[in-house]
């Protein structure tokens, strides 16, 4: 292959001129990548006033940064944002591109890859490099999850593509590590930027759509009252999740309608489910059995859940979810791969 | 005003289960249905057909049988109907598909171009902005919100974590959300019409276009190998005390890049 084509970047996603998460995340994974390659791991920041990102991005593991600042790139435009990357690419040749897969990450990436001629794996789940050959493996789902398949772009260059926020974890910044930030100006002009910006929103989506959650926690019975789903919230949204009930649950009145899952309520099927407290009916199971990763936390060893459980814990819900929030903070930010 | 809306017909992968014995997919039995995402971007075609006058044109890539998909767009309010079909278009991945799709599109004329945001079977949400780039239309991807004004449209596009009102004239391509609207059901008497409307087949020969770019040939990525995640292993339990429960579960999450 094209030995022109060299080192692997990563489009450093801002908003409103705070970094993306995921952008972190896929700096750890580069980084790795950039590794097994013995190549440079380049950072691309877009923004205007950003240069106060460039540390963060190089203390996660880039080894330089490339940065774009410029008053037109203030908000993310699909025509700006495009041609910049465009640009940069076409000049300097990565082997590489990875860009995360946010509303953003979705709209640029194939827009790069269509102007570039080039392929563009999407919502890749886990990354490699070919030992024989040299060329990215990029693995995704497809078919609902229930296919996997590994890509490969053997003959065009960049590689590109994009991973879903939270696949990879955010490595530990470290403070001494230095690096190169090179700040390159661009030709861009008003007129080349065809959609306009009038007004950007933050608000939280009014309604939950439990099916589209992918960390569901629900209480059964167990859960005994009202008040204990306080418990099971806090535990969900640790997770980043959402709030699930039994039947049981939902008929008692301790929550409502929309969050039941089952024959009766809704057919969900997140990365993860964690039943706390429900026994198992097959009526519940009918409606979350296809969810990735199961866990189940109840007193009663025989119960059905337990069965159909990747991971049964046998104990009282009352006692073990507590220390879990405790636990699972301390990993989050904990920062080991 | 002239409008193109891209549909794809794909399985229900809902209803795609795997053999719990063998690991593998089961496909047989399973329904084809029109991409959910794409109903939105024919309803709103629709909308704006019913609401100032439009002619809408859907346009699918696919095998003979997607012929299907498109009587039911016919039957629910569609004008016309093109089925891009050729043996040369198989094994196509996103770049070569986008490619054939904006040429036949070219062929047809539009102001504006709809596609849904993602089809279910791939999930890849590339086609439709490199339809927009191959023709080199401005585009708007998870339209939630769509209002015409003049030569312009008024859209909110969803954000994680919001919204964002952006301004674009036309012609542009739009990718639609289901948050847009609630597709229309066929209505009785456009399925009869429906069935005897004819449909537009075109092939790559019907296409200004290099045709080492199609199928296979023109695709940049392959599948080096495809497999299912298999039959689940057997479940693990634990009874141990609380707090070394918790941070053993805590442990299992951190594995599975949950936390």
């Amino acid at each position: 292959m094209n030995k022109e084509y060299r080192g692997v970047w990563v489009f450093a996603e801002q908003r409103d001129g705070h970094l993306q998460k995921v952008s972190l995340e896929l700096i750890g994974k580069g980084r790795e990548i950039a590794d097994k390659l013995g190549e440079k791991l380049t950072a691309v920041l877009l923004g205007y006033e950003v240069q106060n990102l460039t540390n963060s991005l190089i203390s996660h593991g880039a080894d330089e940064v490339i940065l774009v600042d410029n008053v037109l790139l203030k908000n993310y435009t699909t025509d700006a944002y495009a041609k910049v990357l465009c640009d940069l690419i076409n000049e300097r040749k990565p082997e590489i591109m990875f860009i995360g897969a946010s509303y953003i990450g979705r709209d640029l990436g194939p827009r790069v890859a269509g102007r570039l001629k080039t392929g563009l794996t999407a919502d890749c789940t886990s990354l490699d490099i070919d030992q024989e050959t040299g060329n990215l493996l990029m693995t995704r789902p497809a078919f609902g999850g229930n296919l996997m398949a590994t890509i490969e772009c053997p003959d065009h260059r960049p590689q590109m593509s994009t991973v879903r926020p939270g696949v990879f974890n955010v490595p530990c910044a470290d403070e001494k590590r230095t690096g190169k930030v090179e700040v390159v100006a661009t030709d861009l002009k008003e007129e080349e930027i065809r959609t306009k910006v009038e007004k950007i929103v933050k608000s939280l989506k009014d309604k939950i759509d439990i099916t589209e959650a992918e960390v569901i926690v629900s209480g059964g019975r167990g859960v005994g009252n009202k008040e204990g789903f306080a418990l099971i919230k806090e535990l969900a949204e640790i997770l980043g999740g959402v709030v699930g009930a039994s039947r049981a649950a939902v008929d008692s009145g301790w929550v409502e309608k929309d969050y039941q899952v089952g024959q009766t309520g809704k057919t969900v099927r997140p990365k993860l489910y964690i039943a706390c407290g429900i026994s198992g009916a097959i009526q519940h199971l009918a409606g979350m059995q296809e969810s990735d990763y199961i866990i189940a936390i109840n007193k009663d060893d025989s119960a059905p859940i337990m069965s159909v459980a990747d991971l049964a814990v046998v104990g009282d819900l009352y006692k073990v979810i507590p220390e879990m929030i405790k636990e699972i903070k301390a990993q989050k930010f904990s920062c080991e791969i | 005003m002239k409008i193109v809306v891209c549909v794809k017909q794909v399985p229900d992968t809902n209803e795609v289960k795997i053999d719990p014995v063998t690991g593998t997919l089961i496909r047989d039995g399973v329904p084809s249905i029109i991409n959910p995402d794409d109903k939105n971007a024919l309803e709103e075609a629709l909308r704006l057909k019913d609401e100032m006058g439009a002619h809408v044109t859907v346009i699918t890539m696919g095998p003979p049988q997607a012929e299907r998909a498109l009587r039911e767009a016919l039957a629910m309010g569609a004008d016309e109907a093109v089925l891009l079909t050729d043996r040369a278009f198989a094994g196509a991945d996103t770049l070569a598909t986008s490619l054939a799709l904006s040429k036949a599109i070219e062929k047809i004329g539009y102001d504006v171009i709809f596609a849904g945001r993602q089809a279910i079977d791939g999930d890849t949400a590339q086609v439709g902005p490199e339809i927009a780039e191959h023709i080199g239309l401005p585009q708007v991807t998870y339209v939630e919100e769509v209002e015409v004004e003049g030569k312009e449209l008024k859209i909110k596009r969803a954000l994680e974590d919001g919204y964002e009102k952006i301004r674009v004239s036309m012609p542009c391509v739009l990718m639609c959300i289901k948050e847009l609207n609630n597709p229309r059901y066929m209505n009785m008497s456009d399925i009869f019409t429906a069935y005897n409307k004819e449909i537009k087949v075109m092939t790559a020969d019907d296409l200004d276009v290099d045709k080492s770019l199609l199928g296979l040939k023109g695709s940049p990525t392959k599948v080096k190998k495809s497999f299912t995640k298999g039959p689940k292993g057997q479940g693990e339990k634990i009874d141990m005390p609380p707090v070394e429960a918790a941070s053993f579960v805590a442990a299992k999450l951190k594995e599975k890049h949950l936390i």
